[in-house]
Parts: C-alpha cells; sequence; structure tokens
C-alpha cells in the first residue's frame, strides 16, 4: 500500500485548513520560484520523465502534451486550460481538490502556464459545482494577494493571470474542443481535429487542455522529481491516482492510491469491500461510464492501471470505479448509461445524434425482453458503427458500455430475452 | 421562446440591478479584448440568479450587452440544461437518478421527493415552493445518492434523510449541505484508510 508520506492529496478529505495557511503547511507553494527558474525546458523533461499520464481519461503523457506547444511566443499568445467540468458517471475527484486542495491546482496551473509559454490559464469548472469554485475562487485570490500569482508571480518574472469560467451543464464540454468552444461563448460542440488546440485552440491561439488531477500534482512531481513519481506504479503506469470507488461497496470513497494496485486490494482495503462479500460481485465498470464493464473473473486478478484495464479490453479512464452486485440487474443499468449518453449527445454527427438514441431504445427493450435474440448481433453491429465514427469520443463512450455488456453477459441478455416470451406465450396459452 | 422547457408568458423588459451591472463588468474582463462572447454563460447565470430564470427579455439583453446576435445567445441558453427557460421553485430540487446514485438508491430518493412534494419531475409545487427535476451525474458519485438544491448538494441519502430535508426547507430551515450522514467529505464511512498522519510537509 502506498505510504501516507508519498501521497500527493494530503487533504483529500477536507480534514484540515483548505486556505493558503494551510496549503502551505502541506509543502504547496514552497520554492515555486526555484522551480520555475529552472527554466521551461527542464520543467517539461522532468514532467516527461516522471511519465504522468493525463488524468482526465485518455492518459496522453502529461509531458509530451506540454511540448507540443510552440517553442517561442508569435503574435498569438498562448493559453492553458484546465479542464475541471468532472461529469463522466462515477467520477468525483477533481471536485474533492477543488473543494480541499485548490492549492495545489494554482500552483499547477502558474508552472504548467510558465512551461507552455502562458500568461494566461482558464479553469472551466462544471457549472453545478458552485461550492467548489467558490473555495477556488478564493484560493485565487489569495493566491494574488500573496503575489504567487498575478505580476512577476512568485517573483519570477513571469506574468500570470488565472480565471475560473463556470459551465453550464453539458457533459460534452469536458471534451477538449467543445470545451474551448464553450469557453468562446457558443454551444459546446466538439471542433474536428487538426488542428489541434495547441496550434489552434482558444480565440484560435495555441491551447493545451489538461484535467484537473494532471495539473495539481505537477508542483509535487517536480519538488520531489520525477523519479520519485516514476517509482511508484509500473513502467509507463507511474505515480498515484485518486480513485472514485462507488455503487455496492461497504465504504465508498475516494482514495489515493498507487497506480497499478489490484482491483480486489483497492476494493477492500478502502471501500470495506463488497457488500455481501467478494464472491458477492457482480462486475465493476472499472474507469467511468464510458469504459467496458468487467465481470468477477477478471476483477479477482487485474490491476488498476492503463495498460492493465486496456489488455482486458477495459481502460483505466477516469479510475472511478463502479462495483456493482449480484442484486444488479445489469441490463438496466447499462441501459441507464445509454440513456445518458442520448442525453448528451450534442447532436453534431449524424451516427452519435442518431445512434446513442437508437441504442438506448433497444436497451430499453433489451431491459425488459421485448426483443429478439437477432437483434442482439444487430445492437452490437450499430455499436460499431457509431464507433469512430464521430468527431469526438462521445460516440465510443455510448457504445463501449454496450460493447462490454454483449461481450461479458450476452447469456444474461438472451435469458431475458426467453423469459419475456415464455411468460407471454404462457398468458397467451 | 417557446417550445419544450420554455413558456409563452415572457416579461417585456428585462435589465440588470445597478449591483449585478458591476458583476458583468467585472466578469467581462475577464476575457481578452473582442473576445467579450465568453462572458455570455456567466452572464445568462447573473441573470437568472436576479429573476430565477432565464426570460427571452434577458436573453437580448445579454446579447446587447456583448454585442451577440440574439441568435447566438438563444442557442447557448437553449444548449445548457442549467439555464431554466420558465420560472422554477423558490428551491429547485435535483435528483440524480445516473447509474452510481441509481446502484445507492436514487430511486428510493427520487420517490421520496415525489411523495413529500405531492409533484413529479418537471413540476412545480401550486405554492411555488419547490420544482422536482431528475438529473445526470452531478459528480458526488462515492457520496450516493444524492441532491442538488439551489447551490448545494445534500449527499448520502436515503428515503427519510430526503424528506427530512424537504421539509425542513419547507419551514425556512437551512439544512446543512454536504452528507446528512455526518460522513467527513469523501472518506470511507467507517474513517479514512489513509491519511491518518498529521499531515507534515510532503517528503519529510
Amino acid at each position: 500500500m502506498l505510504r501516507d508520506q508519498d501521497r500527493i492529496f494530503t487533504n483529500l478529505y477536507g480534514m484540515h485548513d483548505w486556505r493558503l495557511a494551510g496549503a502551505r503547511a502541506r509543502g504547496d507553494w514552497d520554492g515555486t520560484k526555484e522551480i520555475l527558474r529552472k527554466g521551461r525546458d527542464w520543467i517539461i523533461e522532468e514532467m516527461k520523465n516522471s511519465g504522468l499520464r493525463g488524468r482526465g481519461g485518455a492518459g496522453f503523457p502529461t509531458g509530451v502534451k506540454w511540448s507540443f506547444m510552440p517553442k517561442t511566443i508569435g503574435d498569438r499568445p498562448h493559453y492553458l486550460v484546465v479542464n475541471a467540468d468532472e461529469g463522466e458517471p462515477g467520477t468525483c475527484k477533481d471536485r474533492e481538490i477543488m473543494r480541499f486542495d485548490p492549492h495545489k491546482l494554482v500552483e499547477g496551473c502558474l508552472i504548467a502556464s510558465f512551461a507552455m509559454g502562458a500568461h494566461a490559464c482558464y479553469i472551466y469548472i462544471r457549472g453545478e459545482f458552485f461550492r467548489e469554485a467558490e473555495h477556488l475562487q478564493h484560493a485565487i485570490d489569495e493566491a494574488y494577494a500573496a503575489g504567487l500569482v498575478g505580476k512577476n508571480a512568485c517573483g519570477s518574472g513571469w506574468d500570470f493571470d488565472v480565471y475560473i469560467h463556470r459551465g453550464g451543464g453539458a457533459y460534452i464540454c469536458g471534451e477538449e474542443t467543445a470545451l474551448i468552444e464553450s469557453l468562446e461563448g457558443k454551444k459546446g460542440q466538439p471542433r474536428l481535429k487538426p488542428p489541434f488546440p495547441a496550434g489552434v485552440g482558444l480565440y484560435g491561439c495555441p491551447t493545451t487542455v489538461n484535467n484537473v488531477e494532471s495539473i495539481a500534482v505537477a508542483p509535487t512531481i517536480l519538488r520531489r522529481g520525477a523519479a520519485w513519481f516514476g517509482s511508484l506504479g509500473r513502467p509507463k503506469n507511474t505515480g498515484t491516482k485518486i480513485f472514485c470507488i462507488s455503487g455496492h461497496v461497504n465504504e465508498p470513497c475516494n482514495v489515493e492510491e498507487e497506480m497499478g494496485i489490484p482491483l480486489k486490494e483497492l476494493i477492500e482495503k478502502h471501500a470495506g469491500g463488497v457488500r455481501g462479500g467478494w464472491n458477492n460481485l457482480l462486475a465493476v465498470i472499472p474507469g467511468g461510464s464510458s469504459v467496458p464493464v468487467l465481470p468477477k473473473e477478471i476483477c479477482d486478478n487485474v490491476l488498476m492501471d492503463f495498460d492493465s484495464l486496456r489488455e482486458v479490453r477495459s481502460g483505466l479512464g477516469t479510475a472511478a470505479v463502479i462495483v456493482m452486485d449480484k442484486s444488479t440487474d445489469l441490463i438496466r443499468a447499462i441501459t441507464r448509461l445509454s440513456r445518458f449518453y442520448k442525453h448528451e449527445s450534442c447532436g453534431q454527427c449524424t451516427p452519435c445524434r442518431e445512434g446513442t438514441g437508437w441504442m438506448w431504445r433497444v436497451m430499453e427493450r433489451m431491459a425488459t425482453g421485448n426483443a429478439t435474440v437477432e437483434e442482439i448481433d444487430m445492437l452490437e453491429d450499430v455499436t460499431r458503427q457509431v464507433e469512430g465514427h464521430t468527431i469526438c469520443a462521445l460516440g465510443d463512450a455510448a457504445a463501449w458500455p454496450i460493447q462490454g455488456l454483449i461481450r461479458h453477459f450476452r447469456p444474461e441478455l438472451e435469458r431475458r430475452i426467453k423469459e419475456y416470451h415464455s411468460a407471454r406465450s404462457g398468458r397467451a396459452a | 421562446m417557446s417550445g419544450p422547457g420554455t413558456t409563452a408568458d415572457q416579461p417585456a423588459n428585462f435589465a440588470f440591478s445597478a449591483e449585478n451591472v458591476e458583476r458583468a463588468r467585472a466578469i467581462i474582463a475577464k476575457y481578452p479584448d473582442g473576445r467579450q462572447a465568453s462572458a455570455v454563460m456567466p452572464l445568462l447565470d447573473l441573470a437568472q440568479r436576479q429573476e430565477g430564470w432565464v426570460s427571452r427579455a434577458a436573453m437580448d439583453h445579454v446579447a446587447e450587452m456583448l454585442g451577440m446576435a440574439p441568435i447566438r445567445v438563444y442557442e447557448v441558453a437553449t444548449f445548457y440544461t442549467m439555464f431554466q427557460l420558465k420560472p422554477v421553485g423558490k428551491h429547485h430540487v435535483q435528483v440524480c437518478t445516473n447509474l452510481p446514485c441509481w446502484l445507492r438508491g436514487s430511486d428510493g430518493v427520487a420517490m421520496a421527493c415525489r411523495d413529500e412534494l405531492g409533484i413529479g419531475f418537471g413540476e412545480t409545487t401550486p405554492d411555488g415552493m419547490f420544482t422536482l427535476s431528475e438529473v445526470e451525474c452531478l459528480g458526488a458519485c462515492v457520496n450516493a445518492p444524492m441532491v442538488q438544491i439551489g447551490d448545494d448538494y445534500y449527499e448520502d441519502l436515503d428515503p427519510d434523510s430526503t424528506k427530512r430535508l424537504l421539509k425542513a426547507l419547507r419551514n425556512g430551515e437551512k439544512p446543512k449541505a454536504g452528507s446528512q450522514t455526518g460522513r467527513q467529505g469523501s472518506a470511507p464511512a467507517g474513517g479514512p484508510t489513509t491519511l491518518v498522519d498529521v499531515p507534515a510537509k510532503q517528503g519529510e
């Protein structure tokens, strides 16, 4: 188990002062000027060496992403945009960072912006997180008052402004180009890529969009060194991660653990185990609603990191672990997710706009059994027609939970169809 | 503005209060010159906080302030679920029914709301005190099931605590937001399994 002294989010549960004095006592804003003095190249190289992969779901190496920004600042300003539009069902980690450890994020914004030549950063926080935005704004105000951000931030000679922008309740704005559109004052509809935001992003300027957790861990990585972060976890899956364990466990919770912790250990050590014991486990969605569900036999041994979960055809995503015990109507559960994606489709691409509704309606029939066995194949086929055929990944995200269900629980789908039809023919007879 | 989710009963005019004009100015100043359209969502939110909902007059007013075509503001107002296009009750009770909440009993919470308020999703009590809505994931999944009322989250609910909460609001009380079982944030209910040492500076 990860030792407490290797945990980054030492106020994850809000047991201590989240304001500047408390944050400083926990080590935030310690030697920030010296970190900046080491220069942009050193920071980006150190981030690359740490092996940090983006914590928002896709797992792209953060240092590499930072290196995509133009080396010199041309006539267009550079921007850092922080994606705090947390809304992936099961995921509730960025919320805790912003309300209980906001200074880690603000300090990270300064360092990341400096490394990418950005004088301004926008934190796009989901609108519903009103209280969290209040805490974060308070932390920003404190940082301005203390000279940590603003003109000559931390005495580094770098001018840096950071602003909060509250969203309006649209899951799609968690997609980076939809987020940029939304920040520009438009509907949150994703842009075609290329051009990528590092070339043409916010207001047509070079922009990097990073998840809250990715930015908030950066100061600690740079203080303690890439080697320290890289020594945790497994190769290519380094460091620590906040896991959100929800659903049918005895004690749902957030916890920061080492990457690569076995799923079973994670649930049993920190979440009080599966309700009714491990053998009462039916399935787990290991990385937020978008990743395919895993049956118990895979959960028995799987490790919680990007590559291990990819090997079993699921994903780490946001590390939101949704646990379902044997009392769960799994078809109904996945149907609920289908309804979510139908609700959140932005309507721009036909396969997603039409497909999410179609898949949801078929899933509703699957949940009652009012379908035919052939329709399972047709449903699977349609998920393949949506997947990969849309501008953004929402189409994929709508397809994958259904694919996971069919892959691992097809007999359950067939059984329900048979029961439905035999009950009807029984009534008819 | 008409159509689902909107109302034909629209006020003729809208203007920000003097205080909100100042707030609006500060919001617009956050964005670069010529990019004031970025302020459209915050200004619609400000209008909603003043008016209780976003009327067409408010949208037109925001469009004029920001130099936007009114249709661009209508697009934004209708795209984002947080903008209420018709009046809502004093307390807008938003019940999350997405998977993590559902697994922990959001059906019971929704039923308790219906019982206590006597209305269904999308409806407002005759006295204008409560509007009940079903919403998607609000991002408090390890404290499920939960509801948002106004700007606050109420977490770790069950049918009884949900009814208590609504009764308290009806009586004009201000119930404590957050966990309704007294949990510390998102720590395990039985107490943290980590971060048990006093927080020292990292690495010490």
